[in-house]
C-alpha cells in the first residue's frame, strides 16, 4: 500500500519534471524570438521589409541590408549539400551493404571522429592548406571545363583566389558529410534483413535493393539526416568566416567570388559595432537566420507529409 | 512583478560583487583587443610590484564603450577615440596609453621592403578598385627603379570590425576626397573591393599566400611574419620607413592639447612621421561614484607610464612621448568624485 503510494508520487514528480523540461524548450524558443525581435527593433523600424532585399551594408553611412549575407548563406549551404548528399549516400551505402565486416567498424568510427573536429580547425585548415591547393589546381580546372558550358559556366568564371563562396561550400560539405553519412548509415542499418534478403532472393541487384527497398523504407531518416546537415551548414560560423572572403558587395553570380554569410557577418562585426542601428541590424540578421532555419525545417516536414500521403494513395 | 524581483536580485548581486572587489583593491577594465597583450603584461608586473590586481577583458572596443557607460568596469578601452561631444554626452574622459603603426604589406616575389613607394592618393585608388595592376602608371611613376610586374593587385582588408580598420580608413579619408565621399571611415566599412581576413593574423595569412596582394596590418604582425612592406608618403612629402621612431614622431607632432585627446595620428605633420599611426585609449567616468576605485585605476596607469615603456617595446608597441604623458596627468584633474573633488592628487 505504502509503496504504491510512493510509486504514484514518484510518477507524479517524474511526469511534471519531464513536462517542465518540455515547456522549458518552448519558453526558450519564445524567449529567443522575443529578444531577437526586441534587439532588432530599431533596424526593423528604420528599414522595414526593404532590409531583406537591400544589397547595401554600409556602417559609416548607417545603411544596412541583408541581401548579400542571405545569398551567401544559402549559396554556401546549397554547394555543401550538392556535394555532401551524394558522397554521404555513397559512404552509408558502402558501409551497410558492401564493406567487408572487418572494415565496417573502423570506418564508421573514423566518420564519427570527423564529426567531432571543432569548426575552427576546419577553418584554419581550409585557409592555410585547402585554399592554396584549390586555387592552384581545382579552380583553373573547373574554369576550363564547367566554366566553358553555357549558363552554368557563369558560376565558374573569374579569377580563382581560393577564397570565396565555392571554397566555403566545399569545406562546409566536408564538415557536414560525417553528420549526414552517420545518420544515413544508421537508418540503412535498421532496414529489416528479411526485406533485403527477399529482394536479393528474387534476383535484384544491389542497386535495385537499395533503390527499391532500402531507400523507400528509410526515406524519413535520410531526409532527416540531410536536414541535419543543412542546419549545420546554415549556421556554421568559424570555418565560413575564414574562407568566404567576407565581401559585402555583390559582384556577380560566380561561385569563385568572395561573399558573406549571416553567421560570419555576426561573428566578425558584433564586437566592434558601436552605433545602435548597427547592432540592431546585426541582430536582425540573426533573426533572419532563425527564420531561414525555421522555413527549412518546415519544408522538410511538409515534404515528408506529402511523401507519406503519396504512399497511402499508392497502397 | 517578477521582473522587478529579478532586477532587485541582480542589483543586490552586483553590489555585493562591487563591495568584494573594492575591498581587495582590484581594478577591472574591458575593451579593445589590440592593446590587450600589453595591458596583460603590465597587470602582471604591477601585481608583482604592488600586490594590486588589474583584470582586463578584451571584448572589443564597442563592448568597452558599452561597459564603461554602464559603469560595470573601472575603465573601458577603445582603439577609436570618442569625439569630444560624445564624451560629454556619455560623461566620460579619455586618454591614450600606447601607440602603434600600421603598414602596407605586399607579396611581390623579388621585391623587397622599401622597394615600393606609395602616396596616400594612390593607396586610396588601389582600395577603391581604380588601380588594379601593379604596373599601373600611377605606381610606376612613384617607383621608376623597381621592376613592377604585370600582375593584378589582390586587395586584402579586415573582415571583422576593428580599430585597425578605423585608423586605416581615417587615413584614406584624409588623403582622398573620393574615399571620404564614397566609403568613409569606421571600424567596418563597405569595401568596394578586396578579400576580408579575420584579424591581423587573417590579413597576414592572405598576404603571405596570395601573390600580388597588398594588405594593411599592425607593424608587429609584419615583423613577426617577415612580410615585405611599402614606404608611404607622409604629410611633409617624405617616405619614412615604418619603425618605433617614426611612430613616435607622429605622436610628438600631434596637437594633443586641442580637444580631449581626440587625436587620430594619421597623416600627421613632421618630416619623420609615419602617416598611419594610431593610439589606443582608456575611457573613464568623469564623475566617480567610487573614487577609491578610480584612484587605483589611475595609479595603475601612472605606474605603467613610468615603468611600462620597456615592456611595450618588447611587444612592439610604442610608449607615449614624455610630453604627452604630462598632458595626460594634467587631464586627470577632470576626473572627480561626486562632491567635485579631483580623484587624482598627483602624489
Amino acid at each position: 500500500m505504502n509503496s504504491t503510494r510512493n510509486g504514484n508520487v514518484g510518477d507524479w514528480v517524474f511526469l511534471n519534471l519531464t513536462r517542465l523540461a518540455a515547456i522549458f524548450v518552448l519558453v526558450m524558443l519564445a524567449g529567443t524570438i522575443a529578444s531577437l525581435v526586441y534587439g532588432a527593433w530599431p533596424a526593423i523600424e528604420r528599414f522595414g521589409f526593404g532590409f531583406l532585399w537591400s544589397g547595401e551594408w554600409n556602417p559609416p553611412a548607417e545603411r544596412f541590408g541583408a541581401l548579400i549575407p542571405i545569398y551567401g548563406t544559402l549559396a554556401t549551404s546549397l554547394v555543401a549539400l550538392v556535394i555532401a548528399v551524394p558522397v554521404s549516400f555513397g559512404i552509408a551505402l558502402f558501409l551497410t551493404e558492401m564493406a567487408p565486416a572487418w572494415l565496417k567498424r573502423p570506418l564508421g568510427i573514423a566518420i564519427e571522429l570527423l564529426a567531432g573536429i571543432p569548426s575552427i580547425v576546419y577553418g584554419m585548415w581550409g585557409l592555410l592548406v585547402f585554399a592554396p591547393v584549390f586555387s592552384k589546381y581545382v579552380q583553373p580546372f573547373l574554369a576550363n571545363t564547367l566554366g566553358k558550358l553555357p549558363v552554368i559556366g557563369e558560376l565558374f568564371s573569374g579569377p580563382g583566389l581560393g577564397i570565396g563562396i565555392l571554397s566555403a561550400g566545399v569545406v562546409l560539405a566536408i564538415m557536414t558529410i560525417p553528420f549526414i553519412a552517420s545518420v544515413m548509415r544508421d537508418v540503412f542499418d535498421v532496414t529489416p534483413a528479411m526485406l533485403k534478403e527477399s529482394a536479393y532472393g528474387v534476383g535484384a541487384t544491389t542497386w535495385e535493393v537499395v533503390w527499391n527497398v532500402v531507400l523507400p523504407y528509410t526515406k524519413v531518416g535520410v531526409i532527416g539526416g540531410v536536414m541535419l546537415g543543412l542546419g549545420r551548414a546554415l549556421g556554421e560560423t568559424m570555418a565560413v568566416t575564414f574562407l568566404i572572403g567576407n565581401m559585402n558587395v555583390f559582384g556577380g553570380f560566380s561561385l569563385f567570388l568572395p561573399g558573406n554569410s549571416i553567421a560570419s557577418a555576426l561573428a566578425n562585426e558584433f564586437a566592434e559595432a558601436e552605433s545602435e542601428i548597427y547592432t540592431a541590424s546585426l541582430i536582425e540578421l540573426g533573426l533572419i537566420l532563425f527564420f531561414i532555419t525555421f522555413i527549412v525545417l518546415s519544408l522538410s516536414k511538409l515534404l515528408l507529409m506529402r511523401l507519406s500521403r503519396q504512399e497511402g494513395m499508392a497502397a | 512583478m517578477l521582473t522587478r524581483t529579478l532586477r532587485n536580485a541582480g542589483i543586490a548581486a552586483v553590489s555585493m560583487l562591487v563591495v568584494a572587489s573594492a575591498s581587495a583593491a582590484d581594478i577591472t577594465g574591458a575593451g579593445a583587443t589590440f592593446p590587450a597583450p600589453i595591458y596583460g603584461k603590465w597587470a602582471e608586473a604591477y601585481q608583482k610590484a604592488t600586490a594590486n590586481k588589474m583584470n582586463y577583458q578584451s571584448i572589443g572596443s564597442g563592448g568597452g564603450i558599452k561597459q564603461i557607460t554602464a559603469k560595470t568596469v573601472d575603465f573601458g578601452a577603445s582603439d577609436m577615440p570618442l569625439k569630444p561631444e560624445e564624451l560629454e554626452k556619455l560623461g566620460l574622459v579619455q586618454f591614450p596609453t600606447v601607440i602603434g603603426g600600421e603598414v602596407l604589406a605586399y607579396n611581390l616575389p623579388g621585391i623587397k621592403t622599401g622597394d615600393i613607394r606609395l602616396t596616400g592618393a594612390v593607396l586610396a585608388d588601389i582600395y577603391l578598385g581604380k588601380i588594379t595592376k601593379w604596373n599601373d602608371k600611377a605606381i610606376a611613376e612613384l617607383n621608376p627603379k623597381t621592376p613592377l610586374p604585370d600582375q593584378a593587385i589582390a586587395v586584402v582588408r579586415r573582415a571583422d570590425g576593428s580599430g585597425t580598420t578605423f585608423i586605416f580608413t581615417n587615413y584614406l579619408s584624409k588623403v582622398s576626397p573620393e574615399w571620404k565621399q564614397k566609403v568613409g571611415e569606421g571600424t567596418a566599412v563597405q569595401w568596394p573591393v578586396g578579400l576580408g581576413g579575420k584579424g591581423n593574423e587573417g590579413v597576414s595569412a592572405f598576404v603571405q599566400r596570395l601573390p600580388g596582394s597588398i594588405g594593411y596590418i599592425e607593424f608587429a604582425y609584419a615583423k613577426q611574419n617577415k612580410l615585405t612592406y611599402a614606404l608611404l608618403q607622409n604629410a611633409a612629402g617624405n617616405y619614412p620607413l615604418p619603425s618605433d621612431t617614426t611612430f613616435k614622431a607622429a605622436a610628438a607632432g600631434a596637437d594633443w592639447n586641442k580637444s580631449a585627446f581626440y587625436e587620430i595620428l594619421t597623416n600627421e605633420p613632421g618630416k619623420d612621421s609615419w602617416p598611419i599611426t594610431g593610439a589606443t585609449f582608456i575611457l573613464m567616468q568623469k564623475v566617480q561614484d567610487k573614487p577609491t576605485q578610480a584612484l587605483e585605476a589611475l595609479k595603475f596607469f601612472d605606474w605603467a607610464y613610468k615603468n611600462g615603456g620597456k615592456m611595450a617595446d618588447d611587444l612592439d608597441y610604442v610608449a607615449l612621448p614624455e610630453s604627452v604623458v604630462k598632458l595626460i596627468h594634467a587631464a586627470w584633474a577632470n576626473i572627480k568624485d561626486t562632491s567635485g573633488k579631483a580623484v587624482w592628487t598627483g602624489k
